[in-house]
């Protein structure tokens, strides 16, 4: 792998500025988090930071809505913005030339929004619709309410928000929101592509130098919902979703986890495929990954089937997950490292999944891990340590939920 | 960068476009099949073949397939649409002939018959899967309703009745008619040596055997029609309108492209600030799609169904507004740096590359360089969209309707 340039900086008010050059490539893009995602929402107002995520970029500094997106576009900008659970992220490519011209777009988008009272409804009305939307797809309804049910409140709440509680939103509320939560404190800024580190840190300065320090708000936890539940919904395929605990991406323990996980689910001959999809045809789709918070982490696993099959896909699926602790085998393992291996080096093509990478690494680790020291850290890992970790952390304590026309036996 | 090209005595084509710089490589079989070719007895056999590609052949089998391009740790897949049957991976570059090998391999399955037992409930399972999300429903009839009797009509998955009655006989023959050497072209983009990629076509490939399966490409001559599917449990109401727009092989193509990104792109655009931007519409975009002597414009729309007819006649507005006076040179500007940014971006990645460089070929036997393409767009003006709207005006020929909605009664 390539010796990678990466380099940090960290602004007075807080805001860490995490560059990586890559001298091969013709484009830039950067990762802006902010730490004011939907765990800030006040409790029984779940939307805020998706309501105020459609209406920040309606205007802002010298420009009215349309202006900013003109001036966006103009500049090349693939860009989105949403609220994610602890950060509300703005992120965006463009030939490596435009970077600089387009952070001080950002910089009115985060320091100085118009959030324009009048258009409120119109970006609470958006929201709406995709939640409704939401509901006539249930492939992606059921992680959202499968994290409900695993991970305690605000944490398993939809970053999307909750169909009532936005109903009931004020613009005085999403205001509010951005006036706590929007800080420069636990900011952070991935960039990565053909860029210059100083010209980099220079332009960062001036655009965002002035954004001043504020108190960190509070949030309230609650705890989450059943951990064995059904919901109806009239359709051909029942989805089947089940969580475990697992270890954070910051864990000493994680790539054990990871390789754990992708022994079930990594590639098309790991063992969920296997069992369940090629030997008995029970699903197009079945998979399962590692999702990891700052401190707390789980195993999410996906079934969709016919709901005449849905039990034999569900009770095959636990089999598989309980029989990962009586042994796998070191060709398992071997897979796993090369799947890992060329996706590192991919990764290495795209500088949007590096920018997103090294501002994730800097919330969760406070630190960028090359990716020559996790190919180190897989390298390491051997059968023996990931039955070690199995062990220490079991499959077992499930949450399952179902989305279809009929509940199902699910293990006690 | 370089581009190579051969064709094998058998008729199969190999074209490269190399970059010695690059960490990867991806290559794929572009197979001249899809839902067209097929006859009304075999509904389907073109993606299920596609499925049974990866169980192997007598020196591999279904396991074997998944296994060794897991070692490899490829990125890999495949699709199938109307007109074309796609077997690809991204490797990184040491795995060149595995790669070729194994996707060679996918090319000439056995069909083994316990195989195609096994696999023929997995599509059926697929089939279900689409069956549960509305816009994919919806884009399947309207796509039969408005090309009706025309191949293009064919659906891509069939229907559990079809693929029910399917035979392997039946699927081997359509094998033998399809996948001749003649009908397919291997491309090849990334970090690979054009020698030794010669060096392994020969060897994997010389065997296949020679000819061509002629497709009728005469463009279809849709009269549009509305229907309705009630799905009374669905939150949203999905609309698909389907319109005439220029073949793969008509130079307009470009400017409808760029005309989908001015009239109907995700941001930005006019059907953008008319109804997603004022909160009115879940979705609202236009598209272009190019096929082998037809194409067409497609509209989709996701919205409340209260509000379905108003937004269909909102659209209706705009198209006739675009229709009368064209766009601005303003909007073509903006759409072109978009545009540009987004090949630029894409081509980053040989992955990325893929896709255009065997669908220039399979449609239009050329080469069209990343600066090839910017070149055509900067070229693009407020008066090329004018000639194309003149030869395909913006319409909403073909409806259907997706959601709690009955049918409109027809006007008197």
């Amino acid at each position: 792998m390539q010796q990678q340039n990466i380099r940090t900086h960290q602004f007075d008010n807080g805001l860490t500025l995490v560059v990586e050059s890559m001298g091969h490539v013709q484009s830039a893009a950067f990762s802006l988090m902010v730490p004011a995602g939907s765990i800030f929402d006040v409790a029984g107002k779940n939307g805020t930071a998706s309501v105020l995520a459609n209406l920040i970029s309606r205007g802002a500094g010298d420009l009215n809505a349309r202006e900013l997106s003109s001036a966006l576009d103009n500049l090349g900008l693939q860009r989105s913005e949403g609220p994610g659970l602890t950060h509300m992220s703005f992120s965006g490519a463009t030939l490596a030339k435009n970077i600089s011209a387009a952070l001080p777009l950002y910089g009115d988008i985060v320091l100085r929004p118009h959030l324009p009272a009048d258009e409120f409804e119109a970006a609470q009305a958006g929201v709406i619709q995709s939640l409704r939307a939401l509901e006539d797809e249930p492939r992606q309804k059921i992680f959202l309410e499968l994290r409900r049910r695993c991970y305690d409140a605000p944490w398993g709440l939809p970053t999307e928000g909750s169909l009532a509680d936005v109903e009931s939103l004020t613009a005085d509320d999403v205001r509010a929101h951005f006036e706590t939560a929007f800080r420069p404190d636990e900011a952070i800024l991935g960039i990565a592509g053909n860029v210059d580190f100083d010209e980099i840190r220079d332009t960062v300065e001036q655009v965002f130098g002035d954004w001043k320090r504020k108190p960190k708000p509070e949030f309230a936890t609650a705890p989450h919902g059943p951990s064995q539940d059904h919901i109806h919904h009239d359709s051909a395929q029942t989805q089947i979703g089940i969580a475990y605990e697992a270890v954070p991406y910051r864990s000493p323990d994680y790539y054990a986890g990871w390789a754990a996980v992708s022994v079930l689910s990594g590639g098309m001959s790991s063992r969920l495929f296997t069992e369940v999809r090629e030997k008995k045809g029970l699903c197009y789709s079945i998979h399962a990954s590692l999702s990891s918070l700052h401190d707390d982490a789980r195993v999410l696993c996906y079934a969709g089937t016919t709901t005449e099959r849905a039990q034999e896909t569900l009770d095959t699926t636990m089999t598989e997950l309980k029989r990962l602790g009586d042994g796998i085998e070191q060709e398992e393992l071997t897979r796993c490292k090369a799947r890992a291996k060329s996706s590192l080096v991919m990764q290495q093509e795209s500088t949007m999944a590096r920018a997103g990478s090294i501002a994730r690494d800097w919330y969760h680790l406070g630190e960028i891990r090359t990716l020559n020291d996790v190919g180190q850290r897989i390298d390491a890992l051997t059968v023996d340590a990931v039955l070690d970790y199995i062990h220490n952390h079991p499959a077992r304590d499930f949450t399952i939920l179902t989305i279809g026309p009929q509940p199902l036996e699910l293990p006690q | 960068m370089k581009f190579h090209e051969a064709t094998l005595d058998n008729g199969l084509t190999i074209v490269a476009e190399l970059n010695p710089q690059a960490h990867s490589l991806a290559a794929g079989y572009f197979v001249r099949t899809g839902s067209r070719d097929e006859t009304s007895g075999v509904s389907g056999v073109s993606h299920f073949l596609e499925h049974m590609a990866f169980k192997g052949n007598e020196k591999y089998s279904a396991d074997d397939v998944n296994r060794i391009f897991d070692e490899i740790g490829a990125r890999y897949n495949a699709s199938t649409s109307e007109e074309v049957t796609l077997y690809y991976a991204a490797v990184l570059p040491e795995y060149i002939e595995q790669t070729i090998e194994l996707l060679s391999t996918l090319i000439r399955p056995t069909l083994r018959q316990d195989d195609f037992d096994m696999e023929k409930k997995v599509i059926l399972e697929e089939i279900s899967m689409y069956e549960d999300q509305p816009g994919f429903s919806a884009y399947e009839k309207s796509m039969s309703a408005h090309f009706a009797d025309h191949p293009l009509g064919q659906s891509i998955l069939g229907s559990a009745a079809s693929i029910g009655a399917l035979t392997s006989e039946q699927m081997s023959q359509y094998h033998a008619e399809h996948y001749q050497a003649g009908n397919i072209t291997l491309a090849v983009a990334g970090n690979a040596d054009w020698d030794e990629l010669r060096r392994l076509t020969d060897k994997y490939c010389a065997a296949w055997p020679a000819g061509k399966w002629n497709r009728p490409t005469t463009e279809a001559q849709p009269t549009g029609s509305t229907n309705y599917v009630t799905r009374e449990s669905n939150q949203q109401q999905h609309m698909m309108q389907l319109s005439p727009a220029p073949a793969a092989a008509d130079s307009l193509r470009f400017a409808a492209e760029l005309l989908s990104v001015i009239v109907g792109d995700d941001s930005g655009s006019r059907l953008y600030w008319e109804l997603v931007d004022p909160g009115l519409v879940e979705a609202a975009e236009l598209g272009y799609n190019e096929y082998d002597g037809s194409g067409t414009y497609l509209t989709y729309l996701s919205c409340d169904p209260e509000s379905a007819a108003e937004n269909i006649e909102r659209i209706a507005a705009i198209y006739d507004d675009v229709n009368k006076n064209g766009v601005t040179d303003v909007e073509v500007e903006q759409s072109r740096n978009k545009v540009a940014s987004r090949v630029v971006l894409r081509s980053e990645r040989p992955m990325g590359r893929l896709s255009s460089l065997g669908s220039n070929w399979v449609y239009r036997q050329e080469h069209q360089t990343v600066e090839d393409d910017l070149k055509i767009l900067e070229s693009l003006s407020a008066k090329s969209i004018r000639e194309l709207l003149e030869a395909y005006p913006l319409g909403q020929m073909t409806t259907v309707g997706i959601g709690p909605l009955e049918a409109p009664a027809a006007s008197a």
